[in-house]
């Protein structure tokens, strides 16, 4: 974590100016600061000439009306600045997430990063409406001070000149001293904060073997060991602030003593003496404050790095594709394509050939691990090849398809699929994704989510065909039912008809469907299979499973190997 | 005021000693004082010398100065210890005495999915509890302690100046933070809400990404999250007001306190009722005095939601558990036929079938599936069992005794239920296991992985069973940590084991072998196996199918 982040400074965009009103807002704070001093001390020196000096106190009222003012605009301004930065961040978040080559997190991530993008925005207020304009006024402001403070006194400017660099001096020191030794405590520390959340989460499982009862005395013993443990952390963290403020205090001291004996020997007037005392303790307080935000901002960095993480890993935007809606086609085809993950040895897809045609079932099998579902994924545009293409258009000519005028292929053109509309595109598609997901919602939103213009008679012909209907009348509020988080559990089989019931209801010329009968018993894939069969027509389908069984309905079957096509046969030879 | 009997009872749970809040409070005082010390003695010091008297004369003044210099710091160190030491201990004890009363309430009648979540809340409320001291009760002691010394240094110097820095302190201390208070409550409740519905569609949104997009869903589910983000910015932003508001007010109070005593002893002084060395020390008092202001309106903010999230836990605190043991439990039953005998339950509206009328018996020895669709009934059937709750109408039965009439103890060392949910927690595999039976040896913890066919995968792990699992730990596909939790029921031992969907999530021949090994074992346990599976209904010795809530003859 850097405090100032290039990532984050970057995005603050319009944010800028808000963050630039700050600085202005708190130099400005600090010009009334000072004529604040020189009006009090007008007021003291006047009383002791036995005189009362209504119009500075009058002026003295005003500028108080006035620093109050300003700081409700400094305060309103970095807050707005904070809420605008972080809302963007948000939308950048989801926007490149569901843009470029979307990918599903696992929950336990989804839940964290949900978290970071939400709660996080508490800790960033801290950063963007406190921390940074705060770097800036850090250093301004003592400068003002200074030379405000010198030009009446020079020898109260000299004190003050050679106390602040002992502030930096001292931090750093303390803070090389206490990072080392509270790193290494912050990992268990962790760990001791989660036991109680652990405990609480599984109190249905501890409950269940008896051992419920048991944890209240070791949350107790943890809750202490934790609080010795963060105490030993917060004795040297603290030490920091200390001497923040041991050296504002002592300078304060120094500064009214050496004024008080020069008072005597009259070498300073009484006037400049009282404005040096009332600016000294000004000079630290932007360093005072900067510090005690430095940790409170901490949280909120942490939050902004692991969105800015995520923002980046969806890598670089895609190029915007050349034309709209989506052109006629009869088949798609992979032609060679080759796929590497990172962190990945072999490439997930090796020169890889394949084509789909309307009208037919291909049948895609293989271990797990081959590739399978990276076919998928370059088919539905969710990926692009590192090297090959994806070609949508006519059929190419061969045994099984000699070039037919019927067919009139000649209109045909071929197009690579990045220049297609991937809206347009994805319109074509139906997809049961390997590991659906039901969205929160009734069975009937989640069925028809991918066609809102469908009728709740066509979502239960589709569940139907899916052999989900049966299942679904069952639940207690049957198509109402509400799933999803939150909602009716539901098993993974039952979970995999209601989202194959989603892509059937889609009617769509492409059909890709990741494993359907897995989590199935006999009798309820037989049901699955036969629909397929009864879909199939006039379509292209892909059928993708690790049982062979799958490809007895298939027209066509490809086996697929580490990445490469192993074997196509026109019909499964059992 | 019910906001003070929630902080009153919440210290009650809490239980500071008082010596030590006191000892925090003496050192916060001491802390603003040296400050006031310190600018009021600097303030008569100059004025002083001003007047060029013989310099021994300031002595006094020059080492008060200093030593307000030096003090200052160091009781400022000591009460942030202090104060943190005191929050975490009041922390702990609420933390412990929540969890007592907690225990025996889960899991209550809440919906099983939504309990996750709710649990996790409730951690974060307990955690809020620190707050609770450190912004709640010190602060406020703090102010009332430094203004009524300050108000009475500067009545004995000027009494119409203490009458003004009375003021000044009441409102800034009293009114400002009880605006801020008022204004803020609203705010954060609708804050509150809107957060959890952005984090759910987020969640959401991640997760499901690819499907969003294939779907053509992508613009819906972007628009929701685009209203619910505009909503929560323009929360923010009027929080933000809010926040400037009061910050502004107090600025305004403190400034215009001192502006007072200035006033109020220029006049004095011209009067002749003041000696004039005396002005710059009083304003700078009542300057310096303030430091103990200034935090209060944001405290006021911060135990607003503490309050709230207190409130909270009081309430889950004064619940009556759903299954309470019996004042003079039966003795536990030697013979373990578990039954159902004409069992009704009803779950609140919105949720899954209850049971209706359900008979079931379960003889020692005797292997009963219980099949079904999601939502028919059979997690309530497990759950009624192991008496997590209790049936509507109709009895659950142990060796013939009611459940009801023994202790909960006795009834669960007598089932064991693995639940479909079970969780593993941040520990080691084995420590995960041992759960079921802390006194059982190395030898029987490895049997039991063997017998969940789990054994292999966790011997191939480089630390073996010694590996952290859970949120810190290694990532557990969700069929070995189902497995790791079925070799914890395994462990168990009990007459009567109730396995609860044991196969989810693995792929079907380890589901097969699982299952196979199970019905195989011969250790005399009688089982109840909920499955949504047909493959093996054959090896048991009957089969009974639920269907929204009732059992149904077999098809």
């Amino acid at each position: 974590m850097r405090a100032l982040d290039p990532r984050l400074l970057g995005r603050a965009g319009g944010a800028r100016v808000a963050l630039g009103a700050d600085v202005v807002f708190g130099l400005f704070t600090t010009v009334v600061v000072v004529a604040q001093a020189v009006l009090f001390a007008d007021v003291v020196t006047a009383a002791f000439e036995g005189g009362v000096a209504a119009r500075s106190i009058a002026l003295l009222a005003v500028a108080v009306a006035v620093r109050a003012v300003l700081a409700t605009a400094y305060e309103v301004t970095g807050r707005w600045a904070a809420a605008r930065v972080m809302s963007g961040l948000r939308r950048e978040l989801t926007e490149r997430r569901l843009r470029d080559a979307p990918v599903s997190e696992t929950g336990a991530e989804a839940g964290e990063v949900a978290t970071a993008a939400v709660q996080g925005v508490d800790a960033l207020e801290t950063y963007f409406a406190r921390y940074l304009p705060q770097v800036v006024l850090a250093v301004l402001v003592p400068v003002v001070i200074l030379a405000a403070a010198a030009a009446l006194d020079p020898l109260s400017g000299a004190i003050m000149l050679v106390t602040l660099p002992l502030i930096p001096v001292f931090m750093a020191l303390i803070g090389r001293f206490t990072e080392a030794r509270t790193r290494d405590r912050w990992q268990a520390l962790a760990r001791l904060s989660n036991h109680f959340l652990d405990v609480v989460r599984g109190l249905p499982t501890l409950r269940a073997y008896n051992r419920g009862a048991a944890q209240a005395a070791r949350i107790e013993a943890i809750g202490e060991e934790y609080r010795a443990a963060t105490m030993r952390v917060l004795r040297l963290s603290f030490l920091s602030g200390a001497v923040l403020d041991l050296v504002a205090t002592i300078a304060t001291a120094l500064v009214a003593v050496t004024l008080g004996v020069r008072l005597i020997e009259g070498a300073v007037t009484l006037r400049a003496a009282l404005i040096v005392l009332l600016l000294t303790p000004e000079l630290y307080a932007p360093l005072r404050a900067l510090a005690a935000q430095y940790h409170a901002s901490a949280d909120g960095l942490a939050a902004a790095d692991r969105i800015l993480d995520l923002i980046d890993a969806a890598g670089e935007a895609r190029r915007d594709s050349v034309r709209t809606g989506c052109p006629p086609w009869r088949a798609i085809r992979l032609d060679g394509v080759s796929v590497c993950y990172p962190g990945r040895p072999g490439p997930a897809l090796d020169r890889f050939d394949l084509e789909l045609r309307r009208g037919e079932i291909t049948a895609l099998v293989g271990p797990s691990g081959a590739g399978k579902s990276t076919v998928a994924a370059l088919l539905l545009g969710l990926r692009r090849p590192d090297a090959g293409a994806v070609i949508v258009g006519s059929v190419t000519p061969d045994d099984a398809h000699p070039h037919d005028a019927e067919l009139d292929d000649a209109d045909l053109d071929d197009a690579d699929l990045d220049t297609v509309d991937r809206r347009a595109w994805r319109r074509e598609i139906a997809w049961l994704p390997q590991r659906p997901t039901l969205f929160r919602g009734s069975v009937l939103d989640n069925i028809t989510m991918g066609c809102p213009e469908a009728t709740t008679a066509r979502a239960r012909e589709a569940a139907a065909l899916a052999g989900a209907d049966d299942f679904v009348r069952d639940l207690r509020y049957g198509y109402r039912t509400r799933v999803g988080p939150g909602g009716q559990g539901l098993s993974a089989g039952e979970t995999r008809r209601i989202a194959l019931a989603r892509a059937l209801v889609r009617d769509a010329p492409l059909l890709i469907l990741d494993e359907p009968t897995a989590h199935l018993d006999a009798d309820a894939a037989a049901v699955v299979t036969d629909a397929i069969r009864r879909v199939a027509h006039g379509r292209a389908v892909l059928l993708i499973d690790h049982r062979p069984a799958a490809a007895l309905i298939a027209d066509r079957v490809v086996r697929l190997d580490a990445g490469r096509a192993v074997e196509q046969s026109a019909q499964w030879v059992p | 005021m019910t906001t003070l009997r929630t902080l009153a009872a919440l210290l009650r749970v809490g239980r500071p000693s008082a010596a030590r809040v006191a000892l925090s409070v003496a050192l916060g005082s001491i802390t603003v004082l040296a400050g006031v010390g310190l600018m009021a003695t600097a303030g008569y010091l100059i004025s002083r010398a001003a007047e060029r008297p013989p310099i021994l004369s300031l002595t006094v003044a020059i080492v008060a100065v200093r030593a307000c210099g030096i003090g200052r710091p160091v009781a400022r160190y000591f009460d942030r210890l202090e104060s943190h030491d005191l929050a975490f201990r009041a922390l702990t004890r609420i933390r412990a005495a929540f969890y007592r009363k907690l225990e025996p309430l889960v899991p209550a009648r809440t919906e099983q999915h939504r309990q996750g979540d709710l649990l996790a809340r409730m951690v974060g409320d307990v955690d809020a509890m620190q707050n609770l001291l450190l912004r709640g009760v010190t602060p406020p002691l703090v102010w009332a302690a430094t203004g009524a010394v300050s108000v009475a240094v500067t009545a004995v110097i000027l009494p119409a100046a203490a009458l003004v820095l009375a003021s000044g302190l009441a409102v800034g201390g009293l009114a400002v933070p009880f605006v801020a208070a008022v204004a803020g409550r609203r705010l954060n409740g609708r804050q509150v809400k809107v957060r959890a519905e952005l984090t759910a569609e987020l969640v959401e949104l991640l997760r499901g990404a690819p499907e969003l997009v294939v779907l053509g869903a992508d613009e819906a589910a972007l628009a929701r999250i685009r209203r619910l983000d505009g909503e929560l910015t323009r929360l923010a932003r009027a929080d933000a007001v809010v926040a400037g508001m009061v910050e502004g007010l107090g600025t305004l109070v403190a400034g215009l306190t001192v502006v007072g005593v200035l006033a109020v002893s220029v006049s004095a002084t011209a009067g002749g009722g003041l000696d004039h060395v005396m002005v710059a020390a009083l304003a700078l008092l009542a300057m310096a005095v303030f430091e103990a202001v200034t935090p209060l309106p944001a405290a006021a903010l911060t135990l607003n939601t503490t309050l709230a999230a207190g409130e909270r836990l009081l309430a889950v605190m004064a619940r009556r558990p759903a299954v309470p043991d019996p004042a003079r439990p039966a003795p536990p039953p030697t013979e373990t036929t578990a039954s159902l005998e004409r069992v009704t339950y009803d779950y609140p509206a919105g949720g899954a079938w209850g049971l209706r009328d359900v008979d079931l018996d379960l003889a020692p020895r005797r292997r009963l599936a219980l099949v079904g669709q999601s939502g028919a009934g059979k997690t309530t059937v497990a759950e009624l069992l192991v008496r997590f709750m209790d049936p509507g109408a109709g009895r659950v039965t142990l060796g013939g005794a009611d459940l009801r009439a023994l202790r909960q103890h006795a009834v669960r060392s007598a089932i064991t239920l693995d639940r479909q949910d079970a969780y593993l927690f941040a520990t080691t595999i084995k420590e995960n296991v041992r759960l079921a039976r802390p006194d059982a040896g190395d030898e029987e913890i490895r049997e039991a992985l063997r017998r969940a066919r789990v054994w292999d995968w966790v011997a191939s792990l480089p630390d073996g069973w010694d590996t952290f699992v859970g949120e810190e730990g290694v990532q557990v596909s969700g069929g070995e940590r189902r497995r790791i939790t079925l070799a914890r029921a395994f462990l168990a031992r009990t007459p009567v084991l109730v396995l609860d969907e044991p196969t989810a999530h693995l792929d079907p021949p380890t589901a097969d072998a699982l299952i196979a090994d199970v019905l195989a074992d011969g250790d005399g346990r009688s089982l109840l196996l909920i499955t949504h599976h047909t493959t093996w209904l054959d090896a048991v010795d009957q089969v009974v199918r639920l269907r929204r809530g009732r059992v149904t003859p077999r098809r």
